[in-house]
């Protein structure tokens, strides 16, 4: 069960029968020599051509909110002011290990990304903003390997800041670079119309950037021969709450059934899922058919956010997971918005008085009311996390609600009182 | 009239939504958001002009267009 087991260290790392020669790649981390082995950091003879490849790859944003890039960067490029180009590695997503293990591992193929980036924005200064300490000293070496061969001659600057959740949200990584503390701000602005130095600026997540180079040498139509229509190509799923938990490259398109049987799970023994990380709640057993992509996840009413899915193994309780989440976010927001520090800890109160069998049908009435009316009134995307939480939990599991009014829930009984302090399917890497 | 309100500001004092309850909407806490994206209807500029100035933590700031910020100087 999520909430009693130790945070697991990585485990396995693969990809999905048929997806070769993307983002996943086996062994150790890749140098310089093994990167360009791969055609990788080739020469762009036309940027405008590259854009428009970009464009018909339908590379969509890996970060969370699945924005077309190509839009994002003629966006920024037509901004006014010379643009700055960020990575954004920041992954404070607790049951994601994606971005950290890309730049760990293949530290070159995201500098290319950031390299086709800035040249397709026109940017004259490049930023890799982290705050995991192994993903800083690998891109670290992949720069100072870059010095001097001639492939990149860009000055990148390595901003290392402490991981919090709220850290990797772009506009926190946009007040970082500019001095201040890593906490969102308001918009406006946005760092598309005046980020960094109040220029415009691109901020990608790193699984995004990753995917330039895969347009650039596989070309649109190559591109596009894994995934859907509208979510096309592969992406790195964070797969835990189960014996497999582990980091997996998926074609966009599978169903969850597919992946569980591939890795030797019971898709019979799984009662449902903790959706894109923290950001979309608990999601019923209607996931395991659905196809992994953007517009069918949101169809589910829930999203497929970063990519991370926990699984809701027989015998986990999802009104326990959503109030450790819960939990989570009354501890872990940045502290600024009042309808959030009072928001989430409102909602994480009535939730663990839920899972302990405390509460009334009053108090869910209130949950189910902040659920609704306390949307969107944050600086940053946490407290629309935190009533996307509530929200799922009240619509996907009823009768686990029901249970917990009445006092009746197996799963919880004896676990009353107990502390919420651990993040649900967190995974962690190896310390660098 | 265009404004923007920083939330990450606010400190639920409430004055605006006082002055100008068409469009500030304070939550359960005291705590302000914006009804609409903030352009301002003449008939409501007054109200959210004194809002704008009671506000003790300046989280309201009233928005110019480039052109509007070009021909003041």
């Amino acid at each position: 069960m999520s909430l009693a087991t130790e945070v697991p260290v990585l485990p396995a790392v693969a990809a999905y029968p048929g997806v070769e020669g993307r983002l996943f790649r086996a062994g150790g981390r890749e140098d310089l020599a093994a990167y360009r082995a791969t055609g990788g950091y080739a020469v762009v003879e036309d940027v405008e051509r590259l854009l428009d490849q970009v464009d018909e790859a339908g590379v969509r944003g890996r970060g969370g909110a699945a924005f077309p890039i190509a839009r994002k960067i003629r966006t920024v490029r037509d901004g006014r002011g010379v643009p700055v180009a960020v990575a954004n590695g920041e992954e404070g997503e607790p049951a994601s290990v994606k971005d950290r293990w890309l730049l760990r591992t293949r530290p070159h193929l995201v500098l290319d990304g950031l390299r086709l980036a800035s040249l397709m924005v026109g940017a004259d200064e490049v930023h890799v903003y982290v705050s995991d300490p192994g993903s800083a000293e690998s891109v670290r070496a992949a720069v100072q390997e870059l010095g001097g061969a001639g492939v990149w001659d860009a000055q990148v600057e390595v901003t290392v800041v402490e991981p919090t959740y709220v850290a990797g949200e772009e506009t926190a990584a946009v007040q970082a670079l500019n001095g201040g503390p890593a906490l969102p701000t308001d918009k406006p602005p946005r760092p598309f119309e005046e980020g960094v130095k109040g220029r415009p600026t691109l901020v990608n997540n790193v699984e995004t950037l990753a995917n330039l180079p895969l347009v650039q040498r596989l070309g649109a139509t190559g591109y596009r021969e894994l995934g859907t229509v509208a979510s096309t190509g592969t992406f790195l799923l964070t797969l835990s709450g189960c014996a497999a938990t582990g980091l997996y490259e998926v074609p966009f398109g599978v169903t969850l059934t597919e992946v569980l049987s591939w890795l030797g799970e019971d898709p019979a023994q799984v009662d449902g899922v903790l959706m894109g990380g923290y950001f979309a709640g608990v999601l019923g057993r209607q996931v395991l058919d659905a196809s992994l992509e953007y517009d069918a996840i949101k169809a589910l009413h829930s999203g497929l956010g970063c990519g991370a899915v926990g699984v809701l193994s027989s015998g986990t309780c999802a009104v326990e997971v959503s109030a450790a989440v819960m939990a989570y976010f009354a501890r872990e927001n940045a502290g600024q918005c009042g309808s959030c520090f009072n928001g989430t800890a409102a909602m994480s109160a009535v939730l663990e008085a839920l899972r302990d069998h405390r509460a009334e049908a009053a108090d869910v009435e209130r949950l189910t009311d902040w659920s609704v009316r306390l949307r969107g009134r944050g600086a940053c995307g946490t407290l629309d996390g935190a009533t996307n939480v509530a929200a799922a939990v009240l619509r996907e599991f009823p009768d686990a609600v029901t249970t917990h009014l009445d006092g009746t829930c197996a799963t919880c009984a004896g676990n009353e009182g107990q502390p919420l302090s651990r993040a649900p399917f967190a995974v962690a890497l190896p310390a660098a | 009239m265009k404004i923007k309100l920083d939330r990450t500001k606010c400190d639920g004092f409430g004055f605006c939504a006082k002055y100008a309850p068409e469009t500030f909407d304070l939550d359960e806490w005291g705590y302000v958001s914006l009804i609409g994206a903030g352009n301002v209807a003449p008939e409501h500029e007054d109200g959210v002009r004194r809002a704008l100035l009671d506000c003790p933590v300046h989280a309201i700031t009233e928005l110019h267009t480039h052109a509007e910020e070009t021909a003041a100087r």
